[in-house]
Formats: structure tokens, sequence, C-alpha cells
């Protein structure tokens, strides 16, 4: 993988010494409206600089941030079968799911992986938003079910990040199939013993929210998430009222007991690690960015120096 | 009085009229009209074989919403004795959408739940629609758990438009109170049966539903999202609802290709609503064949036979 760093680096850096920076290399936030540099923005996980709002993130990014030197391997996920129902309303199916993976160059709305985080052995599955609503199919399904047996297997915590506005219509049925079929996987873990945390992102909706979103050991939103069952416009269409500030957002969720904390993406993997060594009952996690494990261990409580990056 | 679907309309002329006949032969003695009202019931019958023959998925959705259908209640009442209703969450309130409660079938003792809709305007706003919220769902998990302690089968009867989506619905955990209800169902070590007599809405019935055994009423559906919902989802016009119902597969039958319900219970000529005590012999049969089915087999087994069930859903699609 050497000539792509080779390659490509100095290519990324004489772009930016140029000062000549195409528009899209500048995003701006959608709540305080603040012009941010795509790189400093993506070093801040996609958290505003300014105003500290989340906005979203790709599985692959987020993993990124959340291993040891963004160090992971995917976990394989059985395909199911390509649009079951021959659905279509104004695209067909196959058409639909052909544009997402285009734009996001993603097989799915889900991403399984294996590897360290504060060098303590998990696997994580984060769905992606950008995929179709993060809508949950039979592929979201198997994805979490592959993860689930992938950390039975290992015997290792399995942290998973929701993010969808439900489930995928498209494929009727067995989209909604999914919320049983999720709720067996989480049951493979708690038989085994295995921590099963959540972290709710924005937004989390529908029969995610009302199955594998809710079944965690321990419940982590990100800072004003929408998590919800009903929507607020499904909502404010039915009691014909308007709805307060903050309805549903993971502060209010909080209030009401159906979560345990709110964290910010900045803390998340810290507070990921020491969680999960709590759970597991292994020794305080050694704080700071850690280089991804080297074949040979040299034990856990040897101090490593941060890589130079 | 009868109700007619928007599809029965000619129907509904053709039985309007020999219900007129009749009337009037009754005031006056000496009128003959028997051949002639006669003939209007035999056309009216074929009419109705034939208009049943093939329901489109949206006219399906139509049957199985039919104010005059058979609801859960009916069904406590016909199909069980003892019937002993329990009441509440023990954490809030008691849920009215949601019957529940001990009886005996077959003179078994089971435990019996299910969404119940109400059949009168006073008794639907009482029932919320069928539309449980929290407490419908966590007095469910409750008397899953009662079964499950004293090896009680469960049977539970799915007529639902899905969760109720209400502020204080949201605030005490709807999300979290279908999890912990689908969840329960996967836990329990004793029978569960399931019968959509009407509306499988979304996740409201699933909550219900992840039964070792899923039977189906003829004209009943399930689906994720209502054809109106889809409709104003994916059309973006909520006229689209016919185009919807068809492309969900929400119909026993479709959904019986996919797995998704093991057996169809055939409803009376013209739907269950036509003849509520037939459908009623129906559903009996169907659970207490199914109820055999799963009769002598260990928690272990029942619970194994259950998860495999799911995780197998989706291994076949339909044919074009
Ligand atoms: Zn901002």
């Amino acid at each position: 993988m050497n000539w792509i760093n080779n390659y490509v680096r100095p290519r990324i850096n004489s772009i930016f010494s140029r000062r000549e920076v195409p528009e899209n290399l500048w995003s701006k936030c959608s709540e305080c409206g603040t012009m941010l540099f795509h790189r400093e923005l993506s070093e801040n996980l996609n958290v505003c600089t300014q105003c500290q709002h989340h906005m979203g993130i790709s599985p692959r990014q987020r993993f990124e941030g959340l291993f040891d030197g963004g160090i992971f391997v995917e976990v394989e996920v059985p395909a199911p079968i390509n649009d079951p129902l021959y659905f279509r309303d104004h695209k067909k199916y196959p058409d639909r799911l052909k544009a997402a993976q285009k734009i996001t160059r993603e097989t799915e709305a889900m991403l399984v992986a294996e590897g360290h985080i504060g060098r303590t052995p998990i696997v994580a599955a984060a769905q992606d938003f950008s995929f179709m609503g993060g809508s949950m199919g039979m592929y979201v399904g198997n994805a979490i079910i592959a993860a689930a047996e992938r950390a039975v297997n290992l015997k290792r915590p399995l942290i998973l990040f929701s993010a969808a506005g439900g489930a995928r219509m498209q494929e009727g049925i067995l989209s909604l199939m999914q919320m049983p079929r999720s709720t067996v996987a989480i049951q493979m873990l708690k038989e085994a013993s295995l921590p099963y945390i959540v972290v709710l992102t924005h937004p989390t909706t529908g029969g995610v929210t009302a199955s594998y979103a809710m079944l965690g050991d321990i419940h982590i939103a990100e800072p004003n998430a929408l998590i919800c069952f009903a929507g607020p416009r499904v909502i404010e269409q039915t009691i014909r009222e308007k709805l307060p500030e903050g309805f549903q957002r993971a502060e209010y969720l909080l209030d009401h007991g159906m979560l345990d904390m709110v964290v910010s993406r900045l803390k998340m993997r810290d507070e990921l690690v020491k969680i999960v060594r709590l759970l597991l009952g292994l020794s305080p996690a050694v704080m700071g960015d850690l280089p991804s494990p080297v074949p040979q261990d040299h034990g856990e409580e040897q101090t490593i120096s941060p890589s130079p990056e | 009085m009868t109700h007619y679907l928007e599809f029965e309309k000619p129907l509904a002329e053709i039985e309007g009229k020999a219900e007129e006949l009749r009337a009037m032969a009754r005031q006056n003695e000496e009128m003959d009209v028997v051949s002639e009202a006669e003939a209007l019931d035999k056309k009216a019958a074929e009419m109705l074989i034939d208009l049943y023959k093939n329901l489109t998925p949206w006219r399906k959705c139509q049957v199985a919403r039919h104010p005059e259908r058979p609801h859960c209640k009916d069904y406590i009442h016909a199909l069980f004795t003892d019937y002993t209703t329990l009441a509440g969450d023990r954490n809030f309130a008691d849920d009215d959408a949601v019957m529940g409660g001990i009886a005996r079938f077959e003179d078994k003792p089971v435990v019996v739940i299910g969404h119940e809709k109400g059949n009168d305007t006073k008794s639907r706003i009482e029932r919320n629609f069928g539309m449980a919220r929290p407490e419908g769902y966590r007095k469910a998990i409750r008397l899953m758990e009662l079964a499950d302690k004293f090896g009680m089968p469960v049977i539970t009867l799915v007529d639902t438009p899905g969760a109720y989506p209400g502020k204080g619905a949201e605030e005490r955990g709807q999300s979290e109170a279908i999890a912990r209800s689908t969840e329960k169902c996967l836990q329990i070590g004793v029978p569960l049966v399931s019968v959509v007599i009407g509306e499988g809405g979304s996740g409201g019935a699933v909550a219900f539903a992840t039964a070792n055994r899923v039977a189906m009423l003829e004209h009943s559906i399930y689906s994720v999202i209502s054809p109106e919902g889809c409709a104003s989802i994916l059309w973006k016009d909520t006229e689209k609802m016919r185009e919807a119902a068809e492309a969900l597969r929400l119909t026993a039958q479709d959904l019986k290709k996919l797995g998704v319900n093991d057996l169809i219970i055939n409803e009376p000529q013209g739907g269950a609503h036509r003849d509520c005590n037939l459908a009623q012999v129906s559903v009996k049969a169907a659970i207490s064949g199914l109820l055999k089915e799963l009769s002598g087999k260990s928690p272990k087994v029942l619970i194994n036979d259950r998860r495999k069930r799911f995780l197998d859903i989706g291994s076949s699609g339909l044919t074009a």
C-alpha cells in the first residue's frame, strides 16, 4: 500500500498549498452556518469546531477515529436476496440501491468491523444514514447477526452505532422481520454474557429504535440526536399540537430515563474504552492516541508513545 | 344494517332491492315476490363470490379494516372459557387497546393477549382504535412472563393499525416497550401462537407476533407501513395507496410465500364479518391445530424453534 502514500499524499498536499481551494473543500455547519475547512472538520470527526454541532459521519470515517491507529478488519456480511419483492415505485428498488452504492461507495447501510480500541478487542457495527437513510432491510439484519456471531466467536463486546430513518420500505414485510431477527442476534450476545453497547446517533427512529437500538446493556447517545419511535411530524399530525423544543432529542430521552448518558463524539472513544474495560473486568485503560497493537504482545501495562502522524 | 365497502356498491344495490321487496310483501300479503326476491338473492350471492374471488391488495386492506369484522374481544368470548381479564403494567397504567388475561382454550389454561379496536364510537375511543401505548406492551410482557412461569401456552390476536404515535407514548418509551415485548416473545419457554385477525400494523404487530407459529385470516394484512403511509412517502401522493398496497405484498397469500405466516385461515364467503360464528369456528380449529404441533416440546426446543423461524425468513423471495 506504500505507493498510495507516496503518490496520493503529495498530490493532496499540493492542492492545499496552491490556495486555489475548490468549493467542495469547505462545508457549512448546518447549525451555526460557519464555513469549516473540510480537513479540519473531518479531523474533528464532523463536529463543528464553532458550535459543537454533530454532523453525519460515515461508518468508515467513524471506525478510522474509533479503532487504534485507525486500523480495523471488516467482518463479512452474507448478501441477502436482491429485491425480494420486485418492488418499484417511481424507480425500481435495484436502481435506488445502485444509486446509493454509487454515492456512498459502500455495499449497504451497515459496516461491521473488528479491531482494538484502547488495546481492548471489540467488534463494532455502524449504520450509514447516507445510504438510503440508513434504512433497515435484510442486509442490515444480516450485518447485526454477523456482528453478534463474530463477537460471540471471539468473546468480544459489540458496540453498535445506530442511525436510521426506520425500515426499508422497498423490502416490505422482510424489513419488518429484521426487528425479531436482530433481537435474536442481541440475545446471542446476552447469553454469552458479552457487553452490548448501543451508541444512538442522529437520527435513530422507527423500527430500529423499537428493536436492537433499545436493547443495549448501556445506551449512549450523541448530543441532540433525534431518537424516537414515531417522528415528530407524525405525532404533530396525530395530536394536532406543536411539540415542545427538544422533544425526542438525546437530552430529553436522558431526562426520561431511556439513556444512560449523552456523550460528545470527541469523547466517545475514551468513554467506550473505559466502559468496556469496566464491564470486562480489565485494568484501567491507558489513555491517549495509541498505535495499533503489534503482533508480539508487550503486555497491557507497557506505555507506548503516541505515533507522530 | 350491513356496512358496505366501496367496491361492494353494486352488491349493496341488489341486496337492498331484495330487502325492499320482502318489506313490501310483509305489508301486502297478496303480493307474491318470493321468486323475484330469490332471483335477486341468487344474483347477489354470485356477485359476492365474484367480488371476493380475487380481491386486490387494497380491497383486502378495506376488508381487514371492516368495522363489523370480528375483533379480538369477539374471538376471546367465542373461543375461550373462564376468561379472566388481567389489567395493568404495574408501572403506569392499564392500556385498553390491549386485552389480556388467563383463560381456558379447549379446557387447558392459556394466556391470551390481543389488540382490540372497539366496535362503536365510544369503545373505539376507549380502545384508542387498537393503537397501543407502552403500557399495553408492558402488560403483554407481564402476561407472557406469567405464562412462562406457570407453563401456559400464549395465544396472541393481532389487529392494530400500529403503535400509537403520541407524545406521552414517546415520553414513556414506546420504542423500548415494543423492543422488550418482541424480546419477551423470543424468550418464553412455552408455545406461542399468533393469529393476525385483521390488520398487522408494523412494529406494534411484531411485538405480539414473534411467535412459533403465525396464522393469518384469508383477508387480513400484515405490513411494515400502511399503504397510505407508503404512498405518501414513496409516491409523494396519498392517493397512490392502491399501488403501494400492491407493491408492499401485504396479503396473507403473498406473505405465506415469504414464510412470514405458516397458515391461512379461510374466511366465510364475503369476509369474516358476513358470518362471525363461522369465522370463529375456523380460527378455533386453526389455533387448536397449531398448539397440537407444539405440544410436548421442551422450553429449549420451543425457544430455538422460534429463533430459527425468524432467522430463516428472507432466505427466499417471491417469483416475478
Ligand atoms: Zn456550527
